[in-house]
């Protein structure tokens, strides 16, 4: 070198880089004291004159005491959705009833950062999913059922659609807002009414949702929303004038409904448990991949019921594949759920944190190897740290039980065939997910794998054009989609099917 | 028994082919999911960073930057005030820090080596027949010879995109090791020009070609073509960097440049950067910024976050 060179020193590393709080603004939210229930237009005290109260997971703290419906208060809400439906829902033209689905689809996106904060608030859910996805897709449903609402006979040629009357729907906490909006846009746009059970945990963005169907003119009594714990739910799929019952929720208690129901001639779709098996090939894009499985399980703590919960992973490529997992995990902040920048929130609530730690225990007590990255638990609410389980065999608990939680069971597998073949090896079938570079294989275990939903190279995504539902102790009865309307409607010269 | 090991046909001597001489094993190539690395670089960029953490990452955006010029119209004159500024980019507030280095072509060499001759400001100078790169090797290596020998510090090599994308890999890995031994001490920066390469499959493939050729740092465009560095094809070469230094120890650097022009989008880059390779790669030993108008919004933003108030942009020196 002709030239004398001294390297110039830069300067260091930074030695931290702790993200400052970003909160979003909670004053978004004006919570009442008391809410009562939502019949025929207004909220009304409960006859019952029992209230309970709802918290925010994350702080146990007391956000608004709401209404426990008892079966006087379940038949007035019925009562109230007959009458709405005789006197003038039922014949209203059909393009009326889009507009009101159209109005309310709109104000939910004008309302949207309110409703994604209250849903983080009341549910423990990260803002981040609250307001990329929960209240955008719920808003979504609206849209696309709007738009079905004046097009019932191009959706089934030739069978005469036609409503049925007061459908009954019943709710979980792991997505408040969204399932309502699965339940109640097909309903309204086939031209029920519906009474409503949001879960007992979640009752606050239904309620808020009372006040969309208020600013939305919405006529009183064609969404009634009852709050209160599985008596309610109970009392709700036990009267005599529902027509239909829709129910999302626990394999347990759907098979209880499932008998309720029997010989009495009443619609039921259930939409219940899930133990999907993401499954990957060793030619997949692998840090694709990971996002995905990560996506899969910690995605709203997994409290999701098509949650990718069980990783086969093909032999070859396992160690790769755990050592990239864990390095990930590593990087997902827990934490305030309504810090934009949160990845895992809350637990629900203190029974489903026990019911995930007595099945986290189980696992170690089986012999299975667990991770958990480091991160600090805070010290009121209900917390889980994200939980990796290696050694598992496929008769372990967690292997076969739907632990829906922030914990994921990895196996591994040899070929094609032993994928199928263990990914189908469980009680329930909700969904799937498949990946590999190869498109030939993709169709190949697509048709193989019995899950009412297969992704391929993705995860739980979700599109309301896109019929969602399950096999087996899954459940029964799409929801999305033309096929979505379907569990809402009679059709001339068919008898009512589909349970 | 040995009647049989004679009868035995023998497989051949594998061809050589493509071999990556990674030790002390390869990582695999792999494939990039598009749709999957977009999804998450669009994730990273929703990261809401505030107050102190925001600060800091002005300040060490700013310590990362090479400050650019390369404009058929460059003077001496043009690149010496470039370099006052790399040195000083703030005159009202001396806590801001020098730039990493200035970057310009090579005639403008020498101007620069003297101006910044004593400061902490480094020269990088483009080089091997930038931005295109259609010109002999020999052409090449001559031009790194000389910029070194006026004294550049670092750099920044374009492959040869034509040999690339006819499946001639050879060619741009034997390239790249040629201009690596010319370099000698001088810190070596291939550009993908990903902008050119379709596909982020490609990028990959050409991120772990240049870093198995001995790349010091990859970098991501001339900042010629678009799109440039976008955080997805950041990402991509990012993901590359780590699995190397998983398999192999080696650490390479990383320098985005062309179309990163507010102080946002770097803050972006720094989250992508942090959440992927982490706190040791936030140091402009290991990440660049190439860009020409990204400091003074970053200098401008550092003013807001210090005073509270916006200053419009006459109160900062245009160069």
């Amino acid at each position: 070198m002709a030239v004398e060179r001294t390297q110039k020193p830069l300067t260091p590393a930074l030695t931290e880089w702790e993200y400052a709080p970003a909160p979003e603004a909670r004053e978004l939210v004006s919570l009442q004291e008391r809410y009562g229930l939502f019949i025929g237009g207004e909220l009304v005290e409960p006859r019952s004159r029992e209230w309970f109260p709802t918290i925010s997971p994350s702080t146990e703290e007391l956000l608004a005491e709401v209404a426990q419906a008892g079966p006087e208060d379940v038949d007035s809400a019925v009562t109230a959705a007959r009458t709405a439906y005789e006197n003038g829902w039922s014949a209203l033209a059909a393009p009326e009833r889009a507009k009101y689905l159209f109005r309310i689809a709109r104000i939910i996106q004008e309302r949207s950062r309110e409703l994604a904060v209250l849903e983080s608030l009341n549910g423990g859910k990260p803002i981040r999913e609250s307001r990329d996805v929960d209240v955008p897709l719920a808003a979504a449903h609206f849209f696309y059922y709007a738009g079905w609402a004046d097009k019932l006979e191009y959706a089934f040629p030739n069978r005469r659609p036609k409503s049925l009357g007061v459908a009954g729907q019943i709710i979980p906490w792991n997505f408040p807002l969204l399932m309502l909006a699965w339940k109640i846009a097909p309903a309204l746009a086939a031209g029920n009414t519906v009474v409503l059970k949001p879960a007992e945990t979640t009752p606050l963005t239904a309620l808020l949702f009372a006040d969309v169907c208020r600013q939305a003119d919405l006529p009183p009594g064609v969404v009634n929303i009852v709050t209160g714990d599985g008596r309610t739910g109970a009392a709700l799929v036990q009267h005599e004038d529902v027509e239909k019952i829709a129910f999302t929720g626990s394999t347990e208690v759907g098979k209880a409904i499932q008998r309720e129901l029997a010989g009495t001639g009443k619609k039921l779709t259930l939409e219940l448990g899930g133990k999907a098996a993401n499954i990957v090939f060793d030619d997949a894009a692998l840090d694709g991949a990971i996002e995905g499985i990560v996506n899969g399980i910690y995605f709203n703590q997994g409290h999701v019921c098509c949650a990718g919960s069980r990783l086969l992973v093909q032999e070859s490529i396992y160690e790769a594949t755990v050592a990239k997992l864990k390095r990930r995990l590593e990087t997902l902040r827990l934490g305030d759920p309504l810090d934009k920048n949160t990845d895992v929130g809350a637990i629900n609530s203190k029974l489903q944190l026990d019911k995930i730690t007595e099945l986290v225990e189980s696992g170690k007590d089986e012999g299975a190897e667990i991770y958990q990255p480091p991160c600090r638990l805070p010290e009121k609410g209900y917390w889980f740290a994200p939980t990796v389980f290696t050694n598992v065999a496929q008769s372990y608990r967690i292997a076969q039980e739907e632990i829906f939680g922030p914990v994921l069971s990895v196996m591994t597998f040899r070929t094609p065939e032993e994928a199928v073949e263990k990914a189908n090896n469980t009680p329930y079938g909700l969904s799937a997910g498949v990946w590999t570079e190869k498109g030939s294989r993709i169709l190949w275990m697509a048709e193989r794998l019995k899950a009412g939903v297969v992704w391929a190279n993705t995860f739980n995504r979700f599109d309301p054009a896109s019929p969602f539902g399950g096999y087996k102790e899954s459940g029964f009865g799409r929801e999305g989609g033309r096929h979505g309307l379907e569990p809402y409607l009679s059709f001339e010269g068919s008898e009512s099917w589909g349970g | 028994m040995r009647a049989y090991t004679f009868l035995m046909a023998q497989a051949p001597v594998l061809p050589r082919g493509f071999e990556l001489p990674l030790e002390p094993r390869l990582p695999r190539i792999g494939s990039v999911d598009a749709v999957a690395l977009e999804e998450r670089a669009a994730t990273l960029a929703k990261r809401s960073i505030k107050k102190e953490s925001k600060l800091q990452a002005f300040e060490l955006a700013v310590r990362m930057m090479d400050l650019t010029t390369l404009e058929g119209a460059d003077t001496p004159g043009k690149v010496a005030a470039l370099c006052s500024k790399a040195v000083r980019p703030d005159p009202v507030d001396r806590s801001v820090p020098s730039v990493a280095a200035v970057c310009v072509y090579p005639n403008l060499v020498p101007t620069a080596v003297a101006r910044l001759r004593g400061t902490s400001v480094r020269v990088a100078s483009v080089a091997t027949g930038f931005p295109s790169g259609h010109v002999p090797l020999e052409s090449k290596l001559a031009e790194v010879r000389w910029v070194v020998e006026q004294g550049a510090d670092e750099v920044d090599m374009v492959i040869d995109r034509g040999a690339f994308l006819s499946g001639r890999y050879a060619k741009v890995y034997d390239e790249i090791v040629r201009v690596k031994e010319t370099c000698g001490d001088a810190h070596l920066k291939v550009i993908l020009e990903t902008g050119e390469l379709g596909t982020y499959d490609n990028v990959r493939r050409a991120s772990l070609l240049a870093m198995a050729a001995g790349a010091d740092f990859i970098k991501t465009s001339t900042g010629k073509i678009n799109p440039a560095a976008t955080l997805p094809v950041m990402l991509c070469m990012l993901e590359a960097i780590r699995d190397v230094h998983e398999e192999t120890g080696r650490v390479v650097g990383m320098k985005p440049a062309g179309g990163i022009r507010t102080a946002k989008q770097a803050v972006q880059h720094l989250v992508v950067l942090h959440e992927t390779l982490g706190l040791q790669w936030l140091t402009p030993d290991l990440y660049r910024f190439g860009a020409s108008s990204l400091l003074n919004d970053v200098l401008m933003q550092i003013r807001k976050q210090k005073t509270g108030h916006y200053q419009s942009s006459d109160y900062f020196t245009k160069d």
